[in-house]
């Protein structure tokens, strides 16, 4: 594709355009920065395309009506950032546990509480371990370029429908509010048959559907929960995503996702110059978890570890998991805002080369 | 171009048009061709890739600064500076960075009546050909009439900014000439310049003989890009 038919857009922008060429036409949000784009382009869009744009009363008005959304059968969204996600985690619990596929946008800003407004990856937690109360996951993806954020947009939705689980996109206000040149996949649109359980109608034609999280057997509950974990262990096998890069060779090995994995790409080449062997893994998938390429890559023998991340270190318990003792593992982060500059996350390659981490 | 404009430029434009690499580049170039300058960063719906990002180039140059209040710390509130009043009235050149869209402009509208009084200005409307929502000549016209409206000022040219960020060719910029030349004349005003990254600016040049190239730097870059 030459670079004239690219186009300029912002992430926000491009998430929201890739959702409605992706099929949904059913949007229910709340502004907040750095996600607002996302709401304000869904505003403009969906009426011009017969779809439903709905600002509610709040996050969790919002996130019930994707859930009454997802319940018809239709592909439904909401996005919001941080302190918006922790008020949808009980409709995100409620519909993971009513078996139903949406797609969940987090731009994540600093936290805890109001925090800030600048770009985070403080969500990393809440994301991969807690998204909701109970036992359950959901599918989340972790662009780091506008593109990939688009692409995404359309696994998300095929994956969530395929498998009747929520998936989130966990970007950053970094990836929301910066441009890219993009262009749109020539997809068709793929469609799942939801006519076995969606509450579509039964025009008295059928016995009616019901979409429900609550089981009064507690063995009833157990047996849709494993049933449920049986699913979710199918997820891990052919759908976990990540990206190798100079880890061929690799002595020292950093593991990054998103808007960070291009701060650290642009100092793993900087130490690859200064002739430190080390290469970047940088996850696509945070549930499920790359744990293996971090497992072969300690098995092969790689000297040490670090986890960089716009956080206190929450990845860096991930990395552990999969590295099982066999190499020192390291943090380094930013948080509240800050973004790591390259110079910082070389210094800090440096160290680990060095021996000092 | 730059010894024509008036004591007060202000640029307007979409969304991500490229507004404040616009202003910044401007702005430097009207302080090394002896003005007093001061960039204006009248933005306040985008709390992102800002004007007042710059502070510290910006001193460094002798170029003066106004921001709103809140500007790059994490209270997200559009409150703007007193300061602006006084420079309008003052000698000293100003380039005034607007928010985009018509969002942004409306915070314009509230010095429209005093630019006018100290002896109005140009107003610059800056368009880019590969911006989605912006990509035909009609769009791009939509947009400036909304901005026009809530700005209550009208504006004098067109800048033609088109760029892909760091894949633009100097073909890309090129091709975009007609875009612009075609948005400017539904509003019968002329196209101020081309701009293009000091690299490119030759290659375009010599395809876009008679036009006005503005040969810019890239001052708004990603933390991976510094």
């Amino acid at each position: 594709m030459s670079s004239t038919q690219k186009m300029l857009m912002k992430g926000n922008e491009a998430l929201a355009e890739a959702a409605i060429q992706a099929g949904c036409h059913h949007f229910f949000g709340y502004p907040i920065t750095p996600q607002t784009e996302v709401a304000a382009y869904m505003a403009k869009k969906m009426p011009k395309i017969g779809g439903t744009y709905m600002q509610a009363e709040s996050e969790i008005a919002a996130i019930n009506m994707v859930y009454g959304a997802a319940s018809a059968g239709v592909r439904a969204m909401t996005s919001s950032s941080s302190p918006g996600i922790s008020l949808k985690s009980e409709g995100i619990s409620y519909l993971a546990g009513s078996d139903l596929p949406c797609l969940i946008v987090n731009v994540q800003r600093g936290s805890p509480g109001l925090g800030g407004i600048q770009p985070s990856q403080a969500d990393y937690w809440q994301a991969t371990r807690a998204p909701g109360h109970g036992d359950l996951h959901v599918l989340v993806f972790a662009p780091s370029s506008i593109q990939e954020m688009v692409d995404m947009v359309f696994d998300a939705f095929d994956l969530a429908d395929c498998y009747r689980m929520p998936a989130m996109i966990l970007a950053d206000g970094m990836l929301g509010q910066m441009m890219e040149p993009i262009s749109f996949p020539e997809k068709q649109v793929k469609t799942y048959d939801k006519s076995g359980w969606s509450t579509s109608g039964h025009q008295h034609k059928r016995a009616h559907h019901i979409v429900n999280s609550l089981y009064l057997q507690p063995e009833e509950l157990e047996a849709k929960i494993l049933e449920r974990f049986q699913r979710y262990e199918e997820v891990k096998a052919k759908h976990t995503r990540c990206e190798e890069y100079l880890m061929e060779d690799a002595e020292y090995v950093v593991v990054a996702y998103g808007a960070t994995s291009r701060i650290v790409r642009s100092s793993v080449n900087s130490a690859r110059e200064k002739g430190i062997k080390v290469g970047l893994i940088r996850p696509l998938t945070l549930w499920p978890y790359p744990y293996a390429p971090i497992e072969k890559a300690a098995e092969r023998g790689a000297k040490a570890f670090l986890s960089v991340e716009m956080s206190m270190g929450q990845m860096v318990d991930d990395v552990r998991i999969a590295v099982n003792g066999r190499a020192p593992v390291s943090f380094f982060g930013r948080t509240g805002g800050v973004i790591p500059t390259p110079a910082e996350v070389l210094s800090e390659i440096e160290k680990m080369a060095g021996g000092d981490r | 171009m730059l010894t024509n404009l008036k004591r007060i430029v202000v640029v307007v434009g979409h969304y991500g048009s490229g507004k404040t690499n616009f202003s910044v580049n401007l702005a430097v170039d009207l302080k090394a061709a002896g003005r007093d300058v001061i960039l204006v960063d009248l933005d306040i719906v985008n709390p992102y890739f800002r004007s007042a990002d710059f502070g510290a180039l910006l001193e460094e140059k002798g170029i003066g600064l106004i921001a709103p209040v809140y500007a790059r710390s994490n209270l997200d509130v559009p409150a703007l500076d007193g300061r602006l009043d006084a420079v309008i009235e003052s000698d000293k050149t100003l380039v005034i960075d607007v928010g985009g869209d018509d969002a942004g402009a409306a915070a314009l509208g509230r010095y429209s009546a005093m630019i006018r009084e100290a002896g109005g200005c140009d107003v610059l409307y800056v368009v880019n050909a590969y911006r989605y929502l912006t990509r035909t000549s009609e769009e791009a016209a939509e947009i400036l009439g909304e901005i026009e409206r809530k700005a209550r000022l009208e504006v004098t040219a067109v800048v033609n900014n088109s760029n892909l960020a760091d894949i633009t060719t100097a073909d890309d910029i090129v091709s975009s000439a007609g875009y612009a030349e075609e948005t400017a004349r539904r509003y019968g005003i002329p196209v101020l310049c081309t701009t293009a990254w000091k690299k490119l600016a030759a290659g375009v040049g010599e395809k876009l003989p008679g036009r006005e190239i503005y040969p810019v730097d890239i001052y708004v870059k990603k933390p991976w890009e510094v």
